[in-house]
């Protein structure tokens, strides 16, 4: 996802990027859903953290879909009675900040990294390729696993696993793309005009190399709360008394046959975030990519066309 | 050709190498490695002893020294929760990963070959819309909870799967479908991408001046272009099977190497979480060199090299 | 001429889908072709000259095109009144079509033989052995030597000529009756080029095709054409036949293109020799190899890229440096630059070796020489205004500009190049080529150098561009007591520029001799070469053999 100097005359402001979202109602969808689950992510514990703090015995593995002990419990309860609507919104901080944060790390680690590797002719670059060969060559469950197990789980080691996991990824792109911007021209303009390293990598190569590093870390997102989600299911991930939708299905998972909404709706909650993630990155490659944009923009300009002859 | 593959798989076996030390050196610096070894309950006395027998005591290069005699020996020690040689009880438990993941991983390729190359070929079409987010959300569903809805649906409610366990052909079903999906779900998805980026390349438009007919060009030349990507892709996903393979084979009860990490960490078993560490990393790195010998093979730009 | 015409298209109107709306690639163009004759469709870049040529093979579909109105007919048949399978079997087997750049137009992953013998497959002419027998036969008609040997091979194992001799094949192989040339030549060599019209000359004599060409490039026009229709902005604003079009052009476009081609006052002197100065910048004995990546075990092979070279540059004097692709010229100029490392000899500037200066006086050496890149497109960084882009020279030699006075001085660059002040907030996606290239020649001159070298600076812009540009250069030299190294593959172009020109081949000086003497009386084989190879029209060569 490089971009090339000879970009498209017209420069498409924010609000068409919008228009066009709308026009496909799947992303539009997706959209929506993300923007309430943030929502939940930011102001849940606020509006909603006593709901789970107070256990309500009358309403224990209660089934979901009856009102009859307020709009809350429309989704069930779990075995101490607890509204399962407040814990998905209450946890979806937890899984949400997780997840971002590592991110935030990787992009950092993993570009700069990536910038290093990609724009040194020396060592340097191919000691860090084959360090993310290593982390790369194995399963990253696996090996959060390990290194969680040695070091203990606590929630920052849980977010530096995850990051360093993912970083060959972004080191890798990084990589990557300064290899094909440093041989463009405009690099050897600089050289030409005297520039020194520094200047060339932080004025020249970085800020075209960052939005691809931005819309990585976008569609990586999802993997990572898949990933936390699994480390958590496992019982190595977060750690009572706090929780995330991951550690929700493990706990539910002794009560399949008896109270199955206890691990079904925190799943299908991961489930419609990743999707609408995956969807909404899916429809920004097609965008982003100046030979395929046309079947977005296809949709409805064929109305404002005399008829075509046939 | 051959300077591609051996520069290939010294990269590769760099890899595995890089991974040995750093199992190495996870096990000493976090303190005393008889903490990971020995059960919790164990005495300081118990530790002491432990650690003067297994040479833990010594300066960490002759630790290191040892620890390299012993992996060329393929020499763990004892699994100390089963009480057998740990090398022996993961090289059991492999085979039973191998097949799940073989076959999840030609059903995902062959699935996700025809689908989306019929989703390219008609872009935009019902066919197309229904297949991109169907892939989509194959990728993007958790496998433990498919797992456990699939368990929840078919055997719960239905009857008709065993819950865990092998056996009959009947065990088979939905552990591979589980592990399958998500691999389906991504390779669609590059598929289509590839085959659409082949299907605009100048050569199909070539192909199209001379008077090919559609399927010719879809299925002859752009696929035999895309292929190459997907190839790597695929390369990769073997690694991520493993991963898939430890959550299946925990929920269902599989006797494979993931259910045997997850055992191995769950006892505190050290000796057999380095075992299976080891035997899933020769695995992988097998894998890489097949794969990139498929690649080398299909790509005649690497076969024959020009001078 | 009785009868429908082979091929007519009336009134072609094609519309491109986008996000602004539809954009009119061609609007009502007509033309056609008949057995035997060549039609050339000239035009420059957005003129439209691609989209009529595929909305006759029914190419236009990515992006989607809708032909909106008009009709193309072959032998009096509407092309749209035919199935899909009955249009399909059209092309190929009496519409052929070849592209311009080879090597993407064949795939890679399958044998020539293959992409061959598959023309003859899919129109159920023959296959198996007979169609690998005639797949051999087309090879050897195109002049690929050894074709038993070389069907088995893949498209990258050949040259690029080969490899447009290869597409050249596939479309002559069912004996069509129109072929269509899409730009054939343009990515080749001058002498490559020759070979290739020469061979389409051949299999038109030989077969009767008639040929419809498109191209940009004026004495390639004149040089196949029988008629030629100009083009600009999706309009045809000239027709005719070819000689009555380029003598006596009606309309002011194709006039401004005539008179934009080099030797179109051929019987002018070249630049006449002026008195050589103090030379400024003395070359003595550089080599320059390069290493190749080969196999595991094997040596690497080494490309001696440039052997021995020597030249010397007085001051205000401009040295035109014209050779081939492969010959070295540009791989001089990045040495010179200290963009990549000598591996022998020595440049003096002023005295001081340039090749081993430290960090400290290679900056100062930057100062005082300075480049334009060939590729206006891509040698500015897309996210820096035209103002960032100017001015980034003081920002890395502080000591030549306060920040105060940079904004005035950006304004007198523009001006010196003949841009407004108000360009300098905008960014360079927002420029032609030729203004880009206005912009990068204002970005050399900020450090007041004493020699520019101009590294195949106008070869990617369009020839009446081409001109303005080499103008602006010359007023420039002449006000600023500039020196030039001005690198070309195009040897007319430097004809009114250059001082003395170097022709080089393979890393080596064949010839260095003043701009007169070198078109007056050229010595080397080569140079010869390179002066004969242009085009000639076609009605001088037919009157030249009478």
């Amino acid at each position: 996802m490089t971009t090339s100097a000879d970009t498209p005359e017209t420069k498409v402001s924010r609000f068409q990027i919008l228009r066009l979202i709308s026009r496909n109602w799947l992303a539009l969808a997706a959209v929506i859903f993300l923007l309430l689950v943030v929502a939940c992510a930011v102001f849940g514990p606020w509006l909603m953290g006593d709901l789970i703090d107070k256990p309500n015995f009358r309403a224990r593995n209660m089934a979901p879909f009856s009102l009859s002990q307020g709009w809350t419990y429309v989704l069930g309860a779990d075995t101490l009675g607890r509204s399962l609507l407040a814990r998905l919104v209450v946890g979806a901080q937890n899984t949400i900040g997780i997840a971002f944060f590592a991110v935030f790390c990787s992009v950092v680690i993993g570009g700069m990294l990536g910038l290093i590797a990609g724009y040194s002719r020396g060592a340097a670059g191919t000691m860090i390729m084959r360090g993310a060969d290593i982390v790369m060559s194995f399963p990253s469950l696996l090996l959060a696993l390990i290194v969680l197990f040695s070091l203990g789980p606590s929630v920052t080691n849980l977010i530096l696993v995850l990051a360093i996991t993912r970083v060959p990824i972004y080191l890798r792109t990084t990589r990557a793309e300064v290899l094909e911007v440093r041989e463009r021209m405009f690099v050897s303009a600089a050289v030409a005009l005297g520039a020194n390293h520094t200047r060339i990598l932080f004025r020249h190569i970085a800020p075209i190399v960052l939005p691809t590093l931005v819309t990585i870390g976008a569609i990586d997102f999802a993997t990572v709360v898949l990933a936390e989600s699994s480390l958590s299911f496992l019982g190595l991930g977060i750690q009572a008394p706090e929780f995330t939708w991951g550690a929700m299905v493990a706990t539910g998972r002794g009560y399949l046959s008896t109270a199955w909404w206890i691990a079904f709706w925190p799943g299908l909650a991961i489930l419609l975030t990743t999707l609408s993630l995956n969807i909404l990155s899916s429809w920004w490659r097609t965008y982003a990519d100046p030979q395929q944009r046309w079947r977005i923009e296809l949709a409805r300009s064929k109305k404002g066309i005399p008829e075509k002859r046939k | 050709m051959f300077a591609f593959i051996l520069r290939r798989a010294g990269q590769s076996l760099i890899a595995v190498i890089g991974l040995l030390v750093l199992v190495f050196f996870l096990s000493r610096l976090t303190g005393d490695p008889a903490y990971l070894y020995l059960p919790l309950d164990s005495s300081e006395a118990q530790r002491q002893a432990f650690s003067e027998t297994h040479g833990f005591n010594d300066p960490l290069v002759v630790q290191f020294g040892r620890y390299l005699v012993d992996l060329a020996r393929f020499d763990f020690g004892d699994a100390l929760s089963r009480n057998r040689p740990a090398m022996e009880v993961a090289l059991e438990a492999f085979p039973q990963t191998l097949k799940l993941a073989v076959i999840a991983i030609v059903l995902s390729l062959c699935f996700a070959v025809v689908v989306g190359s019929l989703a390219a070929a008609r872009p935009n079409s019902l066919f197309d819309k229904i297949a991109s987010t169907a892939s989509l959300a194959g990728a993007s569903a958790p496998d433990f909870w498919v797992a456990i809805v699939a368990i929840l649906v078919f055997s719960v409610g239905l009857g008709l799967l065993p819950t865990s366990g092998t056996g009959t052909a009947l065990h088979w079903i939905m552990p591979i479908f589980v592990l399958t999906l998500r691999p389906f779900g991504l390779l669609v998805q590059v598929v289509r991408g590839t085959m659409m980026g082949a299907l605009a390349s100048p050569y199909v438009k070539t192909a199209r001046a001379k008077g090919v007919n559609r399927s010719r060009i879809v299925f002859r030349h752009a696929l035999r272009n895309s292929l190459l990507p997907v190839i790597t892709v695929a390369g990769d996903l073997a690694a991520s099977l493993v991963n898939g393979a430890v959550v299946v084979e925990t929920i269902f009860g599989w006797p494979g190497i993931g259910k045997l990490m997850i055992d191995a960490i769950v006892r505190r078993d050290f000796a057999l979480i380095q075992a299976t560490v080891l035997v899933t990393a020769i695995a992988i790195f097998v894998l890489n060199i097949a794969i990139d010998l498929v690649y080398a093979r299909l790509d005649p730009r690497i076969r024959f090299e020009t001078r | 001429m009785t009868g429908p015409h082979l091929l007519e298209v009336k009134d072609l109107t094609v519309d491109f889908l986008s996000l602004g709306g539809a954009f009119r690639a061609t609007s009502g163009v007509s033309f056609h072709v008949d057995a035997g004759e060549t039609l050339v469709i000239l035009g420059e870049s957005g003129s439209g000259k691609s989209v009529s040529a595929s909305a006759i093979m029914g190419l236009i579909d990515t992006p989607p095109g809708d032909i909106c109105a008009g009709s193309v007919a072959y032998r009096g048949r509407d092309l749209s009144s035919l199935s899909e399978g009955e249009r399909r079997d059209l092309n190929g087997r009496r519409i052929a079509m070849i592209f311009q750049d080879p090597l993407s137009h064949l795939n890679p992953v399958y044998t020539i033989g293959w992409q061959l013998e598959e023309v003859f497959t899919v129109h159920g002419v023959a296959s198996g052995a007979e169609a690998r027998q005639r797949a051999i036969e087309i090879l050897g008609r195109v002049g690929i030597p050894e074709p038993e040997k070389r069907i088995d091979q893949y498209p990258h194992q050949f040259s690029g000529g080969q490899r447009q001799r290869i597409m050249i094949g596939m479309a002559i192989a069912l004996r069509p009756e129109i072929l269509i040339a899409d730009e054939p030549t343009t990515a080749l060599d001058v002498s490559v080029q020759a070979q290739i019209l020469e061979l389409l000359k051949k299999l038109q004599a030989e077969d009767g095709l008639a040929i419809i060409m498109i191209t940009h490039d004026l004495e390639v026009a004149a040089n196949m054409a029988d008629r030629v229709i100009v083009m600009k902005s999706g309009r045809i604003v000239e027709e005719g036949e070819a000689r009555a079009v380029f003598e006596n052009p009606a309309h002011s476009y194709t006039r401004t293109l005539i008179n934009a081609l080099p030797h179109a006052d051929d019987r002018a002197p070249p630049r006449p020799a002026r008195p050589a100065g103090k030379p400024i910048l003395e070359v003595k004995n550089i080599d320059k190899f390069y290493t190749l990546s080969s196999g595991f075990f094997a040596k690497p092979a080494r490309l001696h890229a440039v052997k021995n070279l020597s030249f010397d540059v007085a001051a205000g004097e401009t040295i035109g440096i014209v050779g081939e692709s492969g010959s070295g010229k540009s791989t001089v100029a990045r040495v010179l630059l200290g963009l990549n490392e000598a591996s022998g000899g020595e440049a003096l500037f002023h005295g001081r070796d340039v090749l081993k200066m430290d960090r400290k006086q290679l900056l100062a050496f930057r100062r005082k020489v300075q480049m334009v890149f060939q590729d206006p497109y891509s040698s500015m960084n897309p996210r820096m205004t035209v103002f960032d882009i100017v001015s980034e020279p003081w920002r890395i030699h502080k000591d030549i500009l306060e920040k105060t006075r940079w904004r005035d001085r950006v304004t007198e660059l523009l001006g010196l190049v003949g841009l407004n002040p108000e360009h300098a907030k905008r960014y360079p996606h927002q420029f032609s080529g030729g203004q880009r290239q206005r912009i990068a020649i204002a970005r050399a001159l900020a450090c007041d150098p004493e020699l520019v070298v101009c590294d195949e600076a106008v070869s990617a812009l369009d020839v009446s561009v081409q001109v303005q540009v080499i103008d602006l250069l010359a007023e420039l030299r002449d006000r600023l007591g500039l020196a030039y190294i001005f690198i070309t593959h195009d040897l007319p172009i430097v004809r009114h520029f250059a001082d003395r020109i170097i022709v080089m081949k393979s890393g080596e000086i064949v010839e260095h001799a003043t701009t007169e003497e070198i078109f007056r009386n050229p010595q080397h084989a080569y140079t010869r070469q390179l002066i004969n190879a242009t085009p000639k029209p076609k009605w001088q060569t037919a009157a030249d053999a009478a």
